[in-house]
């Protein structure tokens, strides 16, 4: 039996690529695409168990002001829903507890690892053992850069996926491990889903093929389960070939290279039980 | 009690703002420092137990992977000297303010009654041998603007390494005792009545106070005020409202003046430049396109709107932010592209954000010589200014698509700051068009967004006048993007549910300006000042009427549906008041409790202001022409001018803007092979399921103002437009918007050549006229900044009369769209267009320091012809790539398409259309208008060749694979052969940093 796709695309505080991150998850196929204000969650007005994927967009979440997403992340974990009891948190842990699928692009990647979704090695996804910070060139970038899927990844969003050229426009998106026991464990359980390469596909640390100087190159991580994925680049902003910045001189097929991180997600939920 | 919470790197952790200082400290004032490391700094006021601020510090406050805290120790250590810079009382601190809602969050309900305050500053750590002279030239020529920043410098031996730096709160000490002046005019001579403009800062001439006290004689008044308590005298409110309102910022009286003007044969009376030139001009495009009239709403509303296709309208507006950018480059620059976000998202009904602009004016950031009081170091603007459009920009998730940066040593008095933002909007909502505004008596008056302090107060009289010694430091505002973005998010929800009838901005003039202008739909206002949400304590009723304190929208809206906007906006988090109501009263009505305040009639606030009479002469300037031949090795003159800063690579600064958010990327700021080409325009889908593209383009060409404005005028149109048909826009379905930024043009002491610096403006805004009517590309809405001036002592320094044409159209398939990067070896190049022995303000002229006379003119009618068989050719995709020649000229478009592809070029001058002297540099870096490079492949040829007939144009090269750039001169021999990798460093150097 097939299950409906409901994605929710979670906007309010400073998000927004809230649009096309709702787009692809059209494209994709989703049964149900709604861009929900947190206010409405926080107001109980939706509820996150009513969806299947949530989608948490880039943007600034609280202007960054204490660092990305960090109290965006104190949001999450401190808010009450208006007239229960409930925290947020809960409802977000009930979610994962689920097995239904999150995805975290840019300020979306760094909110969930400052909560600790990410990695969540002990699967304890409310401590947080990474960081994303400043960029070594201690500035904002928009450019395209190549990531190369780790084919041994747990990761569901990237099935299929070999080097796919997107773009990243941050300037917190160095990811720093806790120590190294953490990169460790990251690298054998293959929970970096996403590298920075070169065009052919191979790991760099060099800038700007790597934008920001992560650790290991990692610009994508899952969980263990590989249903939990974040993201420094933008799969979103390349759904059609005229987001690509060289489509005038290149042949490219219609459909960009974002698309198929939503589809992976997608046929996943379709083809489970939750 | 105030605490300190500090939150330092750890060890082993790279600290890139630390790298970055650094890096600036050696390249700006070329002192040798070793290290610098930060210190982020929260002070705390208020009741919080330590375990609370444990609690906060381990949480919201820092990140337990790389960063360590303490409380109330300090954490500097290993440093020379340590230079803390914080907020002076009253700034904006929008990290402060996050702050405190978090640690408020986190603490739930334990907070109880409790009020906390944050307040930010961060700390340098600098080692190095340095002296403490230096150490405070770092301070304030650096890390701290004094005007809204205080600073701390301390030498490691004076730091106390047990107890740190003191807790100091930066709060404004205001108590609320209302007070009204009443000031009676009846018996103040015309000295007098100067003397309390002056002092007042309302920038009001003579005869504007004369009209105001004559008002205050009418017995029909005096009756009228009577009423409600008020008598002869004006009280401070009134007076302050009517500086505002007549200001030059908001009533453009010289755009609206009578002149008499002459060229020295011809003499024309002209009454109002706006109305004959500017409104005329439109409206006989409108008029002229009939049916196809794609204007909506022009010049009535905050932006122009025209038509995007049958469902949805386009909305456009470019403003100026120059007087604040120059006092503090980073919070004018912000408040600049926020507060012009705020002006298409006003208009009409409010519009949805898809893109930001941005051109900028600037003296050379190399600038060596001693600089004039209270200026800033053209690289501490340039570097400012850009970061405060990327915070704005990037934060309000708008991206960045087109922009430039114009280099001239006379904007050192006053850089030109320009940032325009474009919406979109259903065509109908709910039923009713979207594009216009109605307002009912009755409806209440709400204002949303940010709380009011005294941040911005007299920024619209401010700006209508010459930067000088007592410019007001509160004039400068800083932005918060996110308040205004949660502001936004709401108020598109609350529009789609038709919760509201109209809104407006808070911009310029605050309240006074933005109820003012919206009681004119219904006849009249009555407003309660005592209810207005206030920063801090201590604001007087006057302050917070033309308060431009930021994020702030007004509207009208429905007695029956005030309970659910409010019910709305306090679930979004978005604080919202209802300050009074819409009336038809006749009358702008202001109280302060009970209390009235301000009764001025409507007509005499709004139509009131005295026109100025002006005289305007023109004279023809001569300047010498230049003597220098044409240099022997072209070849290095081609490094020399792609090195320009007019010239060269802008890459560093658009890269730090986010010019892709939304999804709809299409044309971007930089294209070809390696991504590092020109472009000439930006395209963005703002409709992600449709194929149909929005372009945006720009002109501008201040240079050709020392020749004469008319043709400078001219010239940006045909920029603008031609930069727009280059990507692939249709002539028929652009708009544009004219900026002004002139230096005073009215006669006085202070400007003695005002006459002719008027004739400058009138003969710009002629050329308006005859450009924009010619070319059918109306003007939809503008603004003009009439005082970039600095004066201060004997130094005087006016900005070059400078017109940015901004324009807006369509693409109705993006897939159509060419890019200026050569595509392949063997396509064929060709130049459209003649070229004419036209470098008078050119920038090869600039190079040997002289200005010449030969502008360039522009011969619109052969332009249009050419125009419109280019689109026909990129319609039928026979062009490979498309650049236009501007700064720089024919050379330049030619170098710039070969290494944007990574390929050679092979040229013949003597191929080339060219009239005038027999130069080879000339024929190379002359300016001539209208003309493009373009590539066509060789099977395209004929079909190419066929669609242009008629047109100048012709094959003068080919695209080579060898990576060389081999340009073969008049007398047939090899002039030039460089590596093109050479001639790309040249151009991409000079501003990477």
């Amino acid at each position: 039996m097939t299950r409906k796709v409901k994605a929710l695309v979670l906007t309010g505080n400073g998000v927004n690529a809230e649009m096309e991150m709702a787009h692809a998850c059209r494209l994709a196929g989703a049964d149900m695409v709604d861009i929900v204000h947190i206010s409405e969650l926080l107001f109980g007005e939706r509820r996150l168990s009513d969806y299947t994927f949530l989608n948490l967009p880039g943007g600034f979440l609280d202007g960054d002001d204490l660092g990305s997403a960090k109290a965006g992340a104190n949001r999450f974990l401190h808010a009450r829903i208006a007239g229960s009891n409930e925290m947020l948190i809960e409802e977000l842990l009930q979610f994962i507890a689920a097995g239904k699928l999150i995805l975290g692009i840019c300020n979306g990647f760094q909110l969930m690892i400052k909560l600790g979704l990410l990695p969540a090695l002990d699967g304890n996804f409310t401590r947080q053992s990474a960081t994303l910070t400043f960029n070594d060139s201690g500035r904002f970038g928009d450019r395209w850069v190549y990531v190369k899927a780790n084919a041994q990844s747990p990761c569901v969003f990237t099935k299929g996926i070999d080097v796919v050229y997107y773009p990243v426009r941050h300037g917190e998106g160095k990811f720093v491990p806790l120590n190294d026991s953490v990169l460790d464990q990251i690298e054998k359980k293959n929970l970096y889903a996403f590298q920075y390469s070169t065009a052919e596909g191979m790991p760099t640390m060099d800038y700007p093929a790597n934008p920001n100087g992560s650790i290991h190159a990692i610009a994508g991580l899952c969980n263990e389960t590989g249903r939990l994925f974040g993201l420094m680049p933008h799969p979103e902003a390349f759904l059609h070939r005229t987001n690509h910045p060289r489509w005038t001189r290149e042949n490219l097929p219609e459909e960009g290279q974002g698309l198929a991180i939503f589809r992976n997600a997608v046929n996943f939920i379709r083809s489970k039980e939750f | 009690m105030a605490y300190r919470i500090e939150v330092a790197f750890k060890e082993g952790i790279r600290d890139a703002l630390g790298e970055k200082t650094k890096k600036r400290i050696i390249d700006n004032l070329a002192l040798a420092v070793a290290k610098v490391a930060t210190i982020e700094v929260y002070t705390i006021a208020g009741e919080l137990s330590a375990a609370e601020l444990e609690q906060a510090a381990a949480g919201p406050l820092s990140d337990p992977v790389i960063q360590n805290f303490s409380i109330n120790q300090p954490l500097a250590k290993n440093f020379d000297w340590l230079i803390e810079v914080g907020f002076r009382p009253g700034v904006t601190d929008n990290v402060g303010k996050t702050a405190r809602e978090a640690i408020t969050l986190l603490l739930g309900e334990n907070i109880g009654t409790r009020k906390i305050s944050v307040y930010t500053s961060r700390q340098y750590l600098i080692s190095g041998k340095i002296s403490q002279a230096d150490a405070e030239k770092i301070a304030s020529g650096l890390l701290a603007n004094d005007l809204i920043e205080r600073h701390q410098v301390v030498g490691s031996n004076n730091f106390d390494f047990n107890a740190g730096m003191p807790a100091y709160v930066p709060q404004v000490m205001g108590k609320d005792e209302p007070q009204v002046e009443q000031i009676n005019l009846a018996k103040v001579d015309a000295q007098g009545l100067l003397k309390i403009s002056q002092e007042k800062l309302l920038a009001l001439n003579l005869e504007e106070m004369q009209k105001i006290k004559a008002y205050y004689q009418n017995p029909a008044v005096l009756k009228a005020r009577k009423k409600f308590g008020l008598d002869e005298n004006t009280t401070d409110v009134e007076l302050e409202c009517l500086a505002q309102t007549w200001s030059e910022h908001c009533k453009h009286k010289i755009f609206n003046s009578r002149i008499d003007y002459t060229d020295g044969r011809n003499k024309l009376k002209i009454d109002s430049l706006f109305k004959k030139y500017i409104k005329g001009s439109t409206a006989k495009i409108r008029k002229a396109k009939g049916k196809k009239d794609f204007c909506l709403s022009v010049f009535v509303d905050n932006a122009g709107v025209i038509k995007f296709n049958n469902d949805s309208n386009l909305v456009f507006k470019v403003e100026t932010h120059n007087s604040p950018s120059a006092l503090d480059p980073y919070g004018g620059a912000l408040t600049g592209i926020v507060g012009v976000n705020r002006d298409p998202f006003g208009t009409g009904i409010g519009a949805k954000l898809i893109f930001n602009t941005d051109v900028f004016c600037f003296a050379s950031p190399f600038y060596k010589k001693k600089l004039p009081p209270r200026i800033l170091h053209p690289r501490r603007i340039y570097e400012g200014v850009r970061e405060g459009v990327e915070h704005g920009g990037n934060k309000s998730g708008i991206p960045t698509v087109n922009g430039s940066i114009v280099f001239d040593e006379r904007f050192l008095g006053k850089p030109l700051v320009y940032c325009g933002t474009a919406g979109i909007m259903p065509a109908r909502l709910n039923g009713k068009p979207t594009h216009g505004k109605e307002i009912k008596p009755g409806d209440v008056i709400i204002m949303t967004g940010g709380r009011i302090g005294k941040d911005g107060i007299h920024g619209a009289t401010f700006s209508s006048e010459e930067l000088h010694e007592g410019s007001p430091v509160t004039a400068v505002q800083i932005g918060d993007p996110i308040t205004q973005k949660k502001m936004t998010d709401f108020l598109l929800v609350a529009r789609n549910c038709g919760l509201y009838r109209a809104l407006t901005d808070n911009g310029a003039g605050g309240l006074s300006s933005s109820v003012g202008e919206m009681a004119t739909y219904s006849g009249g206002c009555e407003i309660d000042l005592s209810l207005a949400p206030l920063k801090y304590a201590g604001l007087q009723p006057w302050e917070i009427l033309v308060s431009e304190a930021q994020e702030r929208m007004s509207l009208a809206v429905d007695p029956k549906k005030v309970d659910k906007f409010m019910e709305l906006a306090s679930k979004m988090g978005v604080e919202a008041t209802a300050m009074g109501k819409f009336t038809k009263s006749g009358k702008f009505h202001v109280r302060y409790g009970e209390k009235t305040v301000a009764y001025l009639d409507m007509d005499f606030l709004h139509d009131g202001v005295p026109q100025m009479k002006l005289v305007a002469k023109w004279s023809a300037p001569k300047n010498a022409e230049p003597t220098f031949t044409e240099p022997a090795n072209l070849g290095n003159a081609f490094a020399q001018m792609l090195s320009r800063l007019n010239i060269c690579s802008k890459e560093a600064v658009v890269r730090q803007y986010d010019h892709e958010v939304q999804g709809g990327s299409v044309i971007k700021p930089m294209v070809g092979v390696q991504n590092d080409g020109p472009s000439d325009a930006g395209i963005v889908r703002p409709i992600l399921t449709s194929m149909e593209g929005v372009v945006v383009a720009h002109g501008i060409c201040p240079r050709y103002s020392d020749i004469d404005t008319y043709h400078m005028t001219a010239c940006a149109i045909d920029e603008a437009v031609r930069n727009a048909v280059a990507v692939g826009a249709d002539l028929d379905h652009l708009a544009g918007l004219d900026n002004f930024c002139w230096c005073d043009p009215v006669k006085s002491a202070k400007t003695p050549d005002g006459e002719y610096k008027l004739a400058q403006l009138v003969r710009s805004n002629m050329a308006i006229y005859d450009y924009t009517t010619a070319f059918g590309v109306p003007c939809i809405s503008g603004k003009d900044s009439m005082k970039n001036d600095y004066s201060i002592g004997k130094t005087k320094i006016s900005v070059p009369p400078t017109l940015l044409y901004s324009v807006i159209g369509k693409i109705k398939d993006v897939r159509k769209a060419v890019t200026m990067d050569a595509k392949r070896p063997q396509d064929r190049v060709y130049v459209i267009g003649e070229t004419l022995d036209e470098l008078g303000g050119s920038e090869w002229f600039a190079e040997h320091r002289a200005i010449g006379n030969k502008v360039p003119q522009v011969d619109v009618k052969k332009a249009i012809k050419k125009y419109r068989a280019l689109h026909k050719a990129i319609q039928a995709g026979l062009v490979a790539s498309c650049h236009d020649c501007s700064d720089g000229g024919l050379g330049v478009a030619l170098i710039e398409t070969a290494f944007a592809g990574d390929l050679g070029m092979n040229i013949d001058l003597k191929d080339v259309p060219y009239y005038g002297k027999k130069r080879n540099d000339y024929i190379l870096f002359s300016e001539t208008a209208s003309r493009f490079v373009v590539t066509i492949h060789p099977k395209d040829q004929s079909k190419f060749e066929k669609i242009m007939a008629g047109n100048v144009v012709r094959e003068i090269g080919f695209v080579a694979s060898d990576g060389l750039f081999q340009i073969t001169g008049l007398s047939g021999k090899l002039i030039i052969k460089e590596k093109i990798s050479k001639l790309k460093d040249a151009w991409q150097k000079p501003l990477n940093f």
